[in-house]
């Protein structure tokens, strides 16, 4: 297995390995889009998908820890490398124009990588543990029907959308820059297909943040009513 | 006597004994400076200027003066070789600048770019990088066979000449916030890899080419951009990315030693 660990501790390895997690998190967070997204147009359909996510053993034992995994890998290689960087250069310019040949995005992945870490920190806390303490410890009789009224009352809290809100700004501003690194860091670059590859990314990283906003937004204010 | 256009400027320039000495900016005023005059030109007068005076003057590279040499690295005001683009220092010119203002000159800064003196920084890793597999190692000349023998594509061989215009300057290592010298590497192991002749060895010179930019201290690449921008010669990220593939497919493809 040697080959492995040369190749997976090489520059490009790591990089081809967190964008391989990175491209799976991007697929990751679309389905979860997806799921929440049909609580604003039906609850029984937001009920039963929350429901089977919530309790069919594969999504459960099989998805999820590959899941965590993933988002746990992603962010520890990602301080990984920026150590690594960081260790490049020792002595710092005097002055130094960064702004004059790449984006604010591409060069402080590092800090919206490290907001959307304290949302995943705080999304855990907050639906996460209480789910499972639910679940699995406190073991109440099974209620199909409960997703639904306790999402809703979740955004009930100004300070919850806020949070919300600006975390999903974060993640646009990773993935804006992100989505198409993922595709160069793996050698997938041509003259056909980057140009599209940019825009899907560009399409991604402001539809999707901003579609979970909306919901977040839709829910407060469609109950404050 | 001041001219009409001559430039007054004052200079931040990195002083630096020598390998141990900590180094720190100097100030200095030159003055009547000529907006026609190269940056190097510029330098020229300041160091005659420090001789005048009993310094000791700044110490950088420079050799051939006309953007083939790749030496001239300095860090000018927050960019490699300066603003504009797709020049060296010696390329760049005092009309870019304005009267009265105050010009930043350090060297490139990277870990495996030590700094030897003033703005003088060591670049051998790159040599070290070449010496691992940026070479054939049959003969290519002098026993010319007919080209009719070996048919590449016109756009293949102009992509290969495009990156074997990489002059080593270390723009993209300086510019880069990471220090990484991905785009020198992909541009020499794509010079190669996009020929026939250089096909054989194509995996092994990847490897090992990657293996000592690794060693070297350089950083990782985290697709900025910045080298591509701040490159004298253009090379594109285009090199990186055949390299990733390069360099992935021979790891995952390669045998067993
Ligand atoms: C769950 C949401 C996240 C998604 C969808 C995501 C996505 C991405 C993508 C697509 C890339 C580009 C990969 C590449 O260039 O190869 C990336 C890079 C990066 N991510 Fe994330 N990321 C997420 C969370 C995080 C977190 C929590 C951190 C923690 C600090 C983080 C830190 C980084 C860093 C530092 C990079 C840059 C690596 C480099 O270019 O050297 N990301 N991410
Ligand atoms: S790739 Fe460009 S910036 Fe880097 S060493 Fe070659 S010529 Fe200089
Ligand atoms: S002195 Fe040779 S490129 Fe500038």
């Amino acid at each position: 297995m040697s080959w492995f660990k040369e190749t997976f501790g090489s520059s490009i390895g790591r990089k081809f390995a967190m964008a391989l997690s990175a491209l799976f998190l991007i697929i990751f967070l679309l389905q979860h889009l997806i799921i929440n997204l049909t609580s604003v147009f039906s609850e029984e359909t937001f009920n039963s998908l929350s429901h089977f996510m919530g309790t069919n053993p594969v999504v459960q034992f099989a998805l999820q820890p590959v899941l965590i995994i993933g988002v746990i890998f992603h962010f520890v290689m990602g301080f990984i490398l920026e150590i690594r960087n960081k260790n490049a250069r020792e002595v710092k310019y005097a002055k130094n124009e960064g702004g004059a040949n790449s984006s604010w995005m591409s060069r402080n992945m590092i800090w919206s990588g490290l907001f959307i870490l304290f949302f995943l920190g705080f999304h855990f806390a907050d639906f996460w543990i209480p789910e499972i303490i639910h679940k699995y410890i406190e073991v109440h009789p099974d209620d199909p029907n409960r997703y639904y009224a306790e999402t809703v009352h979740m955004f009930e809290n100004p300070i919850r959308v806020g949070i919300y809100t600006l975390s999903f700004v974060f993640l646009a501003l990773h993935l804006k820059h992100g989505f198409q690194s993922a595709f160069q860091s793996m050698g997938a670059r041509h003259s056909k297909y980057t140009p599209m590859i940019k825009k899907i990314g560009d399409a991604y990283s402001i539809v999707v943040p901003a579609l979970y906003i909306f919901i977040a937004v839709y829910h407060h204010f469609t109950q404050a009513i | 006597m001041s001219t009409a256009n001559g430039l007054n400027l004052t200079l931040k320039v990195w002083r630096q004994k020598n390998n141990k000495d900590k180094g720190k900016l100097e100030s200095y005023q030159v003055t009547d400076i000529s907006p026609d005059s190269s940056f190097l030109e510029m330098m020229d007068i300041l160091n005659e200027q420090l001789i005048d005076e009993g310094q000791d003057p700044v110490a950088f590279d420079h050799d051939c003066r006309e953007g083939i040499c790749g030496t001239c690295s300095m860090y000018i005001n927050g960019e490699a070789h300066g603003p504009g683009r797709g020049i060296t220092t010696c390329q760049l010119h005092m009309r870019e600048f304005k009267n009265g203002d105050t010009i930043y000159i350090e060297p490139w800064r990277a870990k495996a770019f030590p700094v030897l003196k003033d703005l003088v920084v060591d670049r051998s890793g790159f040599d070290r990088i070449m010496a691992a597999g940026g070479f054939i190692s049959v003969n290519t000349s002098g026993n010319t066979q007919d080209a009719n023998n070996i048919p590449i594509p016109k756009l293949e061989a102009d992509k290969a000449f495009d990156a074997a215009t990489c002059i080593g300057c270390g723009a993209c290592v300086a510019s880069c916030k990471n220090a990484s010298a991905m785009l020198f590497v992909s541009a020499k192991v794509s010079q190669f890899a996009l020929l026939p002749q250089g096909r054989p060895e194509a995996a092994e010179r990847v490897q090992n080419m990657v293996k000592q930019m690794d060693e070297e201290g350089f950083g990782n690449c985290s697709n900025t951009g910045a080298c591509e921008v701040e490159c004298p010669k253009g090379i594109s990220l285009e090199n990186i990315a055949r390299m990733n593939r390069e360099y992935l497919s021979a790891s995952f493809k390669a045998e067993e030693a």
